[in-house]
């Protein structure tokens, strides 16, 4: 199990735990395609951090059968999950848009890659989400 | 083509990954300014065509597993950009052209587009 820090406004550092993560997949032999999904997920997960939350961390747990990331942010959380899982609702600044993000992609692309997602939130306090990519061929069932 | 082709056919001027460039072969290119669509939209192996040439371009490129990134329009990433690309193997270029006339003229070379969904 391994931990990464995340802190709010560090786009210096937004990637770092993805490009992270992914170095140790790929040493553990684990499919090109499923750390790719993975990747693009944490990614994304890390730039909402850096953009929304105050601060965060993202645990890495590699199980017998799956990959799983839970990543706990403290920050101003948020209202509606439905609203905020829509494809193209954002509530990107300018300046996020300029290192463009903030297409209100980020949370859809997430559960897109993932094999099971899962996404709890209370209003000011913070955000966890928990999503794993399957090692075996056991379906995809999108919710957890 | 490989990448050495494409700089040549572009007039590039190669920012990092002189030695990469004869082994990288590219047969797709995804091009967006938006690094939400690479990664929703982008197929491993593509070109990523961008005017966008801050760090997240190299992070979005790597995690996606592109095979290289195009900066269009004369822009040149920072060298914090450069050392990133270089962490990670992936070969940054830079042409003169606009995004339109890059994306005109591979696609006249037969490069086909590298998006899903």
């Amino acid at each position: 199990m391994e931990r990464f820090r995340i802190l709010h406004n560090d786009y210096e550092h937004g990637g770092d735990a993805a490009a992270a993560i992914k170095s140790i997949l790929k040493e553990l032999g684990i499919s090109q395609d499923k750390i790719r999904r993975l990747s693009i997920a944490n990614f994304e997960a890390e730039m909402n951090v850096i953009m929304y939350a105050e601060e965060a961390e993202m645990e890495l747990q590699v199980l017998a059968d799956a990959v799983r990331i839970v990543l706990t942010d403290r920050g101003q959380g948020i209202p509606d999950i439905d609203l905020a899982m829509t494809p193209g609702y954002s509530t990107a600044t300018p300046a996020m848009r300029e290192r463009g993000f903030g297409a209100g992609l980020g949370l859809p692309n997430i559960k897109k890659n993932v094999d099971l997602f899962e996404i709890a939130s209370a209003v000011g306090v913070g955000t966890t989400l928990r999503y794993s990519i399957f090692l075996n061929d056991r379906p995809r069932t999108g919710e957890a | 083509m490989n990448l050495r082709e494409l700089a040549t056919l572009l007039d590039c001027e190669v920012v990092w990954g002189h030695d990469l460039l004869e082994r990288k072969a590219v047969k797709t290119c995804f091009a967006a300014d938006l690094m939400s669509d690479v990664l929703a939209f982008s197929e491993p192996g593509a070109l990523l065509i961008t005017g966008l040439v801050s760090l997240q371009s190299v992070h979005a490129a790597d995690v996606a597993d592109l095979t290289g990134i195009l900066y269009v329009g004369g822009k040149k990433p920072a060298e914090q950009v450069l050392g990133l690309a270089r962490q990670r193997a992936i070969p940054l270029l830079t042409t003169q052209h606009s995004m339109f006339d890059v994306c005109a003229i591979l696609r006249e070379a037969g490069l086909k587009a590298g998006c899903k969904d």
